[in-house]
């Protein structure tokens, strides 16, 4: 089993004229890499309507629709995370109970707005009552403000954590730009913040770093959109942990996070 | 073979970095199954005088046939041209400036002196785009990456010149490859080791749209995992002969 804790699916309503492409080419690379669970999200239109970062509440809807599309029709490995925009929170609230309903398995919260902002406890809120982890993205260690997002770095994201014990929150891909020591440092003595090893770092220590913060009972593999980099990190690992710590890694703590039978044979 | 043209033997001064003595990098070639890697010596990039590292270098090469030297230069200092012709001498395959680690206008005077010194030599000239992703460098930091445009003009400032360019994503190569004549860009090598695979495809589509003898393996071990040009490869539909110049091949072409 491998579980891919971060990845996305493209759709029509997008600027990707290649979608149909992109996502043959993430369907084909898992078979190669032994993928057999893909907890995917989709981010309203990536920027066609509404910035791919701040998506209108419509845009959220289309997203999610296409997601559950893509989830039924590849029902053996494709999973949904909702995706929410927290400053509209009535429509928040309203798209996770219909797309958890609808099969999703969790929640995925972008960088509309910080992760420690008040807004976001009705999410959390909501995380907890379905038992349904949270993926936040994360800028590690964000020095300033970016263009285009309200992006979270994880001393926020503990923050949020502390406020909410029973929920997990999924610290998004450690290698996706930013100094990761940062975010490894503020995760250490947070139990309920797993670490996502997804992004196109590959730097020489950071897995070590990862083993040594967060240990292996809280990390979960993932690619995001550099499925190369992901698969060069579990070999890698493979070569640092047992049998049955890789297995952690590569899917029993998601099998843990996620609802029962979430996946094939967890 | 595999020819890991893109290696570095040495402490960072920027973060920790396990594997930077010659024995950790062997186990790294072991464990990818690299069966010779071009390296430069690390902490001498940051150097004044980084061509004070090449000694330690040369040594180092010849105590262990997997490596091959490559010797940095500075055309800024004075009496640079004994450190050509050490490299040549020494047999090394190529030569590396980072002008902007150096304090150097990228393609400025200094820097077309030496093109135009390590294309007489015979000796290709070896440069980094950047070390690290942009996003994490240390505060301090502080330099540029290498541009494209720089990159175009060096090429294009002496006729025989053969540059090795690495850590260049798809739109650095795509810039200088279409920005350059069909004879120039015949003479630009460029590692793997920060193109994309899939899902995005960005080394699939300049294989497809450029022409795979142009690339050859690369890592940036051990700043980076040299486990993920490997899987850039695998990841690939490409046919055996293709695989085999891009993991060693297309070296002897720049080599040539």
């Amino acid at each position: 089993m491998l579980v891919d804790v971060h990845a996305h699916f493209y759709y029509a309503r997008t600027p990707r004229a290649d979608w149909r492409e992109r996502n043959e080419s993430r369907l084909t690379a898992g078979d190669k890499i032994g993928i057999t669970a893909h907890v995917a999200s989709i981010l309203g239109t990536f920027g066609l309507t509404s910035p791919t970062y701040f998506p209108s509440p419509r845009d959220v809807t289309a997203g999610n629709d296409a997601l559950l599309a893509l989830q039924r029709a590849h029902a053996d490995r494709i999973r949904g995370y909702v995706c929410v925009n927290p400053n509209y929170t009535d429509h928040a609230r309203a798209e996770i109970v219909r797309c958890l309903d609808a099969g999703m398995i969790g929640i995925k919260l972008a960088a509309s707005r910080r992760a420690d902002d008040p807004l976001i406890d009705p999410i959390a809120g909501l995380a907890r009552e379905r038992r349904v982890p949270v993926l936040q993205h994360i800028w590690q260690h964000r020095r300033r403000d970016w263009p285009g997002q309200e992006a979270s770095d994880a001393t926020e994201l503990c923050t949020l954590a502390r406020r909410h014990p029973e929920v997990v929150f999924i610290l998004a891909h450690i290698g996706g730009g930013g100094d990761w020591l940062h975010s490894l440092h503020a995760v250490a003595d947070v139990p309920n913040v797993y670490v996502d090893l997804s992004g196109s770092g590959v730097d020489g220590g950071m897995l070590e770093a990862c083993i040594a913060s967060a240990g292996v009972n809280r990390l979960l593999w993932g690619s995001d959109i550099t499925m190369d980099s992901g698969w060069a990190k579990l070999r890698y690992l493979e070569t640092l942990l047992s049998t049955d710590e890789i297995a952690l890694v590569r899917w029993k703590n998601a099998a843990r996070i996620f609802p029962p039978g979430a996946f094939p044979s967890d | 073979m595999r020819i890991d043209c893109n290696a570095f033997l040495g402490a960072y001064p920027w973060r920790k970095v396990p594997g930077t003595s010659p024995d950790t990098l062997l186990q790294a070639l072991e464990r990818t199954k690299i069966d010779v890697a071009w390296v430069t010596h690390l902490p001498s990039l940051f150097w004044r005088d980084p061509t004070e590292g090449n000694a330690w270098l040369y040594e180092t090469a010849r105590k262990q046939k997997r490596f091959r030297p490559v010797p940095t230069v500075h055309p800024g200092l004075a009496q640079w041209e004994h450190a050509l012709s050490d490299a040549a001498n020494a047999g090394a395959p190529a030569v590396r400036c980072d002008p902007l680690y150096l304090g150097l206008e990228p393609a400025g005077g200094a820097m077309r002196v030496l093109a135009a010194a390590c294309g007489a030599a015979r000796i290709p000239l070896l440069l980094a785009v950047r070390l690290e992703d942009g996003r994490q460098r240390h505060p301090n930091d502080q330099v540029a990456e290498l541009p494209a445009a720089a990159v175009r003009a060096l090429i294009r400032s002496d006729a025989d010149v053969r540059l090795l360019v690495t850590h260049a994503d798809r739109a650095f190569v795509e810039e200088v490859h279409f920005g350059s004549t069909p004879e120039e860009a015949r003479r630009i090598w460029w590692d793997i080791s920060w193109i994309w695979g899939p899902p995005e495809d960005h080394l699939a589509t300049l294989l497809d749209t450029i022409g795979s003898e142009r690339f050859v393996f690369g890592t940036g071990q051990p700043l980076r995992l040299p486990e993920t040009s490997v899987a850039k490869l695998d990841l690939l539909e490409i046919e055996r002969e293709s695989r085999e110049a891009i993991e060693s091949k297309n070296l002897q072409g720049l080599l040539a």
